[in-house]
């Protein structure tokens, strides 16, 4: 018997020596990412999921055109040059000649991108006619809450090169929008071939793009795993693999940084940051988000229907302790309904400040004396705009018992809180928005205009035409001194009616190694890996 | 032998028999729709529901519905899994083998390691030796594995940094899923590192199988030292003694054969409770096995997941003790006539 063990002592052994040609063979290799969830789909047109679009959004897929995140200038992607005709109302784009799609192994592409896909690509959201339109539901969560299906007359192709995008009405966020995440385009051969064989479900599930990774593999729960695109048009891509590491549990994330599984990992949770800090071997990045993080009245259902209500819980919340019990110094206070990074910003001194004498005598002007029982919905996952929704909807509770109003915490897990947030069950909702374009519309029409409603994206199921109409305006110019204008006086609408109730902008933060570089933080939309390499 | 092999074989029928009721009746216990618990599909439509329903057996007798249920079971159609949306039968299929590679590791281990460290401490009866083994074991069996390995984790992979938390192997390995198991792929493979990769899985095997291993291991130490003991009492040990045998042969030719047999036995056994504890160290670092699997279904409340998984894994759970058993009784005549209900 001791025979056996001294036989299997080294074998043991050699598996606890670090073997630096191990680490080395690894480091070349390529990149992990430890990520959240599990990715929604692999179509960023399809979902609207922050986590997902991280994953899948700049790694697989490119857009005509993308936004610089330092000048906010329109930068050719997939196009490389466009004009605007007709009053704005026709754009043209003229297309990248030789850009490959990839090759896996369930599609081989037998011609270069051209114009046949961009118009596949656009028509898919709302033509009726697209084979693809309804495939899983119709459902374009962020095209349908900007109303880009009422806004799109056709895209037409003019040549292989050339795609004109027909408008009903001219819409100064029109490019902004193209320019998001979301509007990625697909390869209109790869869906003709699934339509062939009856698999078009597959379409949004095992991708093709054009994007810097090509997919290759994903086992629910444990892993994705893309190779490098060989053929991107743009650069060579430095990591031969990327791999996302799925974890859910925070706390996991920031060990496997520590055990150096990970490369990368996305939202390092608020506690956890100044310890990150002081390690050597991570670094921490910090970016302004475009993002806001508020507290939405279902102002269709009383008493909540009373702006004096609204104001009156307004009144009650202690934001500095929210603060600082939330977010820990990631975040700053929310001025308006805007962040103040955003060139429409404009304070808004309406805003309710903490003052439950003043809340109580709301709502005694109100007609609540006594106080009411309300529910109060938290998001259950952690977001930039809110790491810790539940601890903060605690605070709220133990805010508004002061003025004798009791709420009731409501947690469901994310996709059916979502759904039923969608469907305006609840009377107040801890939620939030991270921008994917700087257009300052963005936080305006997905949020808070009549389309978005009826999309089920409208967290307090608020309508307004007065509001709608200086939303349109704001779209119908050019001029951006009149957008201005514009959308100042749509955020003090915001201020007065309090359709909901602005709380917080959260910083952007992502913890790497030290040895890994050329990772896109950026202000508004998913993060770019096209570019991250290690530091020889 | 025939009649011993015919006994055991129909308790083993009985006990399949069992489970399969068992587990046909959860999705009637289950909250939720009956044909969602069943189908694993949401929402589905009319005529689709009608397919169903045809399909289920579900306007027929309970009996007709449980003949269409062991068909379905015997043609791997499981359902589908309600937070994947995949067949559970390929779930398990790919996710079994991952479980039962670190059972076996730890199965090995404990061996390797409890026979030996009992056998010391059974010939150095009350001695410092036998005292060193005995305490350690006392500490090993008390400690909760969800503790220890918690503990490990803090000491070698935070602060020492010698081992990787979590998986089966570094990330970037892309090993082709074979047989899924993971040693085994990797000698499969056709790819450059090699040494590398089975360095990097056995790294990852670890700590994991160290936890895994703890329990067993420690039952194995007091279960060998408790019957060398014994056998040491007996008569013939005393003769051989008396004739003026070495304490080497005594205990090698003599006492070691006659004290291994029960052990052998409990080897088989321990499975069960390996299983059961490999759910728990499959969460804690993270193994892409069927226990954590299971475990997130609970979480999830994906009844068809955790129908399928419980059958598995008892299914597993009632072959292995049955393996170990006939094993058992091929070693060891004078068990073969211990019959169960025989006056």
């Amino acid at each position: 018997m001791y025979k056996l063990v001294l036989m299997l002592l080294p074998v043991l052994l050699s598996g606890c020596m670090k073997n630096s040609e191990t680490e080395r063979a690894r480091k070349a290799q390529g990149l992990v990412y430890c990520a959240e969830a599990n990715p929604v789909a692999f179509n960023p047109q399809v979902t609207t999921t922050g986590s997902t679009i991280d994953i899948i959004a700049n790694q697989l897929y490119d857009k005509l055109l993308s936004i610089d995140p330092n000048s906010g200038e329109f930068r050719p992607e997939l196009a490389t040059h466009w004009d605007i005709a007709n009053d704005g109302k026709e754009v043209t784009f003229y297309l990248r000649k030789d850009v490959q799609f990839h090759t896996t192994s369930y599609f081989t592409p037998t011609r270069t991108f051209n114009a046949d896909d961009v118009v596949f690509s656009f028509s898919r959201l709302f033509d009726v006619y697209n084979p693809y339109h309804f495939v899983g539901d119709a459902n374009y969560p962020y095209f349908q809450s900007i109303g880009m299906d009422q806004l799109i007359r056709q895209v037409v192709k003019i040549d292989d090169y050339t795609v004109r995008f027909e408008l009903f009405n001219a819409e100064s966020s029109f490019l902004s929008n193209l320019a998001t995440d979301f509007a990625v385009v697909t390869s209109k051969e790869y869906a003709q071939n699934l339509l062939k064989i009856g698999k078009e479900a597959q379409f949004d599930q095992l991708p093709v793009g054009t994007g810097p990774y090509l997919f290759k593999h994903f086992l629910r729960d444990n892993l994705i795993r893309y190779h490098r695109n060989a053929h991107y048009w743009k650069h060579p891509v430095a990591m031969e693999q990327l791999v996302y590491d799925i974890t859910t549990n925070g706390t996991s994330r920031i060990a496997k940084m520590l055990t150096k599984e990970c490369d990368i990992t996305a939202h390092p949770s608020a506690t956890q940051l100044e310890f990150l800090i002081s390690r050597e071997d991570i670094r921490v990045d910090k970016a302004a988000n475009l993002n806001i993080g508020f507290w939405a009245f279902n102002t269709e259902r009383p008493p909540f229907d009373n702006p004096i209500v609204r104001r009156a819980l307004s009144h009650a919340l202690d934001v500095n302790k929210m603060m600082q019990a939330v977010f820990y110094g990631s975040g700053i206070a929310a001025k308006s309904n805007l962040p103040p990074s955003s060139w429409a910003f404009a304070p808004q001194s309406q805003l309710p400040e903490y003052d439950p004498e003043k809340a109580k005598q709301l709502l005694l002007e109100a007609g609540y004396p006594d106080g009411f029982s309300m529910t109060l919905w938290a998001m259950p996952v952690s977001r930039i705009y809110n790491p810790n929704a539940r601890k903060m909807a605690e605070l709220i509770q133990s805010d508004l018992k002061l003025i004798g109003v009791t709420a009731k915490i409501v947690e469901y897990e994310w996709n059916t809180f979502i759904d039923r947030v969608g469907r305006h069950e609840h009377d107040s909702v801890l939620l939030g928005w991270a921008a994917d374009t700087p257009d300052p519309d963005n936080f305006f029409t997905p949020l808070l205009s009549c389309t978005a409603t009826f999309s089920g994206k409208n967290p307090s199921n608020w309508c307004n035409p007065e509001f709608d109409l200086l939303l349109t305006q704001a779209l119908d110019t050019n001029d951006i001194e009149l957008r201005k204008v514009y959308y100042q006086q749509a955020q003090a609408m915001i201020a007065k009616e309090l359709p909901l109730m602005p709380i917080a902008h959260g910083l952007r933060f992502q913890a790497s190694s030290s040895d890994v570089e050329g990772i896109e933080l950026r202000p508004f939309g998913g993060i770019s890996l096209a570019k991250a390499r290690r530091a020889q | 032998m025939r009649e011993y092999l015919l006994r055991r074989l129909s308790l083993l029928t009985f006990m399949l028999f069992a489970l399969s009721i068992f587990t046909f009746s959860l999705s009637y216990l289950f909250p939720g729709e009956l044909l969602t618990n069943l189908s694993g599909l949401t929402n589905s439509n009319y005529t689709s529901t009608q397919l169903l329903e045809a399909k289920y057996k579900l306007n027929e007798s309970l009996l007709q519905q449980y003949i269409a249920f062991l068909g379905r079971i015997t043609h791997g159609d499981w359902g589908i899994s309600l937070s994947s949306g995949e067949n559970v039968f390929e779930h398990i299929r790919i996710l079994f083998p991952a479980t039962i590679e670190l059972c076996v590791y730890a199965l090995i281990t404990s061996v390797v390691i409890g026979i030996p460290c009992g056998i010391i401490s059974a010939v150095y009866h009350r001695r410092w030796p036998d005292n060193l083994i005995s305490s350690v074991t006392m500490l090993g069996f008390s400690i909760p594995i969800f503790w220890l390995a918690l503990l490990l984790i803090m000491t070698f992979c935070l602060t020492l940094g010698w081992f990787p938390m979590s998986g089966r192997i570094g990330l970037l390995f892309e090993i082709d899923a074979v047989t899924n198991f993971m040693l085994l792929d990797i000698l499969l493979a056709d790819f450059p590192y090699h040494g590398l990769a089975f360095q990097d899985a056995l790294h990852h095997l670890a700590l994991p199988t160290i936890v895994l291993a703890m329990y067993p291991t420690t039952v194995l130490i007091r279960f060998t030292r408790d019957s060398m003991l014994h056998v040491l009492e007996q008569n013939f040990i005393k003769t051989a003694r008396a004739k003026g045998l070495s304490q080497a042969q005594l205990i090698i030719h003599h006492a070691l054969r006659n004290a291994l047999l029960p052990v052998i036995k409990q080897i088989g056994l321990q499975f069960s409770t390996l299983i059961t504890l490999a759910m728990i160290t499959e969460v804690i670092f993270s193994w892409p096995g069927v226990g954590r699997w299971l475990i997130d279904s609970i979480y999830q409340r994906d009844y068809p997941a955790i129908q399928g998984g419980l059958l598995a894994v008892s299914m597993f759970v009632i072959l292995a003790n049955m393996t170990a058993e006939l094993s058992h009784s091929l070693l060891d005549p004078i068990s073969r006539n211990k019959a169960h209900g025989k006056i």
